[in-house]
């Protein structure tokens, strides 16, 4: 989609986020959950984001807004359109620039009525800019007036997209929104992204549902133990392992029920007993003495980014 | 909203007979209780008019049916509660309804006093500990609210009326009116000037309940789903807080104060009776302690009637204003 000549509207660079824990009385522990994270995503593109749970895909997203829990503590750079990313910018940021799609009807006041929540807390209220994204989004004009527990699965998930498209937002970042949802309506959501998209925004997608993924977003970003090991077109996701960089996505694509359910050995690991060297090193078939005591940076690699010392 | 008002009018009704079964089952429980005891209600009658003979005591005794057995005499004294007569005081030589009445409104004042004052205060202060979280805040207030809610309510009216009665002077020690006026010569200030120290500490007893449990719901809020993604909405901690966590917290909150009558009552005998304040808790504690039994028995009615009128309100009032319950049939 993008050739990286112009400034991205997000780029993080060395993101790591620990937290401070009490391990006993007075002993500090840092838990590391994110580690030398990077994407980059352009305007007019949907970047996805993959990674089974525990990779930190959600805690990247509270980073980026700046409301991770008091105890967090973050390092690297976060960049919106090449401007450095400060708690002040954030606030200033987050529900204009950037919005949040988030995953289920559980992110709604339950006792709020659907149409003052979507119209959020900024005056004036933008309930004609409101009104006609429900029509456009097939909400039944009394929608407005529902508690969120008399609203569907699918009309929630509506109504949260709504919150973001009212917003002008040009960076849209939706966690995880097809779960629970049948086929057709995952098929909504991700084309209303696809328009998004499609209308000159950004759009961060982080999903478990790889399949959906693959055919609705332009790059995807692969999340291993809270680091990116590669990025790469969907093209490559769909044309198979020999296309792929990183051993993991090359795992992560043979273990799809369609490419043959093949799972590898042993388990990611989580914060608090992370390997020294690549993260991946331990479940890695070609994994060297290197791999093990040096930890990868990112580099470029056929047009797509991969942490690997051996790519090719 | 027909249907809503139907179900409403489905739970009082539900209530109203769910509270006569409860007044029925409170009323055989009293008697039997007081049957058991060890109080000659002739003996006490007899006390009250002076020196009678054995002849006239038996009169009394075959007047008043103290020869049949309980049940009859259950059955005799319910048939007359449900015509209004809960018969007379012993102590007072009145009918029981009317001392109940006059000492309902005096306790009634200072009950919901007190009640309003803690409900505001208990939820304030809830919602400032909510807030700040393991702030010095909250650290002071919880300790503050535990150490008030460990403290007997005799104690601290004593306290209080050592330090505002007497020290400063500020507040008259007991009673209802001042000394020495007619009761139709009292004003409502006065009147308010006399319940101001029983309420304050009927209040200072019950506001941290309220206060620690709003505490809790508000840190529950504050942690959810929807907090978060208001945060990443860019909502600020004030907005955060009135548009998502008063909304939310304020439901649960009066439903608990509401449903509090029964600690206020509870409290009220033993602040009035420090206070020496005219109302039903301290007729209560003087019929206990003088045998009065009529006035006891129309008392332990009433107080139940009392607290599951402040339940059922309790019950109508989350159908009302809650929302889930409110709307289920749309």
């Amino acid at each position: 989609m993008n050739d990286g000549q112009n400034i991205p509207v997000l780029e993080v660079s060395g993101l790591s986020v620990s937290f401070q824990m009490y391990d006993k009385i007075l002993e500090q522990k840092e838990l590391q959950v994110i580690s030398e994270l990077d994407i980059k995503v352009y305007a007019g593109e949907i970047l996805a984001i993959a990674g089974s749970s525990g990779s930190g895909k959600s805690l990247l997203v509270s980073a980026i807004l700046g409301i991770l829990p008091e105890n967090a503590r973050v390092s690297g750079k976060i960049r919106y359109n090449g401007h450095m990313l400060t708690p002040e910018l954030q606030r200033q940021l987050r529900g204009t620039e950037i919005a949040l799609v988030p995953q289920s009807v559980d992110f709604l006041d339950p006792l709020m009525k659907a149409g003052v929540q979507a119209d959020g807390h900024r005056k004036p209220y933008p309930s004609q800019k409101r009104r006609a994204l429900f029509r456009r989004f097939g909400l039944p004009e009394e929608t407005e007036k529902r508690y969120p527990f008399q609203l569907s699965g699918g009309m929630a998930r509506r109504v949260l997209v709504s919150t973001a498209l009212i917003t002008d937002a040009q960076l849209i970042i939706a966690d995880e929104p097809t779960p629970g949802m049948s086929l057709e309506q995952a098929l909504e959501a991700l084309r209303m992204f696809r328009e998004m998209a499609d209308d000159g925004k950004a759009v961060v997608l982080i999903t478990h549902d790889i399949d959906l993924a693959f055919a609705f977003a332009d790059r995807i970003a692969v999340f291993y133990a809270g680091t990116t090991v590669e990025t790469a077109s969907a093209r490559d996701f769909q044309a198979g392992p020999d296309a792929l960089r990183h051993p993991y996505s090359k795992a992560l694509w043979r273990a799809l029920p369609q490419n043959g359910f093949e799972p590898i050995d042993g388990t990611q690991p989580y914060a608090g007993s992370l390997p020294r060297g690549c993260l991946f090193a331990p479940r890695c078939s070609r994994s060297t003495p290197k791999c093990v005591q040096e930890v990868p940076s990112m580099r470029t690699l056929r047009s797509g980014e991969v942490r690997c010392f051996y790519a090719e | 909203m027909n249907k809503t008002a139907n179900r409403i009018v489905i739970i009082f009704l539900k209530n109203c007979i769910r509270m006569l079964s409860l007044l029925f089952a409170v009323s055989i429980i009293s008697f039997a209780l007081v049957s058991a005891s060890p109080i000659d209600p002739v003996q006490q009658y007899i006390m009250g008019i002076g020196p009678v003979s054995e002849e006239q005591r038996a009169g009394i005794e075959a007047y008043w049916g103290v020869d049949k057995p309980p049940t009859v005499r259950y059955f005799s004294w319910l048939c007359a509660l449900l015509h209004g007569d809960f018969g007379t005081s012993l102590l007072y030589r009145r009918p029981v309804i009317e001392i109940i009445a006059e000492r309902f409104q005096n306790s009634f004042a200072m009950m919901l006093c007190a009640w309003i004052f803690s409900g505001i205060i208990g939820f304030s202060l809830g919602c400032v500990m909510g807030m700040n979280r393991d702030k010095w805040q909250d650290n002071v207030i919880r300790k503050l609210c535990c150490l008030l809610s460990s403290v007997p309510t005799f104690w601290l009216g004593l306290v209080l009326l050592l330090i505002f009665a007497v020290k400063l002077g500020w507040f008259p020690v007991g009673f209802s009116t001042p000394i020495g006026m007619r009761n139709n010569e009292v004003s409502i200030w006065q009147r308010l000037h006399h319940l101001a120290l029983p309420a304050l500490t009927l209040s200072l007893m019950s506001f941290s309940n309220i206060a620690l449990h709003t505490r809790q719901k508000m840190i529950d809020v504050m942690n959810s789903s929807y907090i978060l993604f208001a945060r990443a909405r860019g909502e600020d901690r004030w907005t955060l807080f009135a548009r998502h966590g008063l909304r939310n917290t304020i439901l649960p909150a009066l439903t608990l104060q509401f449903a509090s009558f029964a600690e206020l009552f509870g409290g009220s005998v033993l602040a009035e009776n420090v206070f020496s304040y005219p109302g039903l808790g301290s007729a209560v504690s003087a019929a206990g302690l003088n045998s009065d039994v009529p006035l006891l028995l129309g008392i332990t009615l009433f107080s139940t009637l009392f607290v599951c009128v402040g339940n059922m309100i309790a019950n109508l009032l989350y159908g009302i204003i809650d929302p889930k319950i409110r709307e289920v049939g749309q």
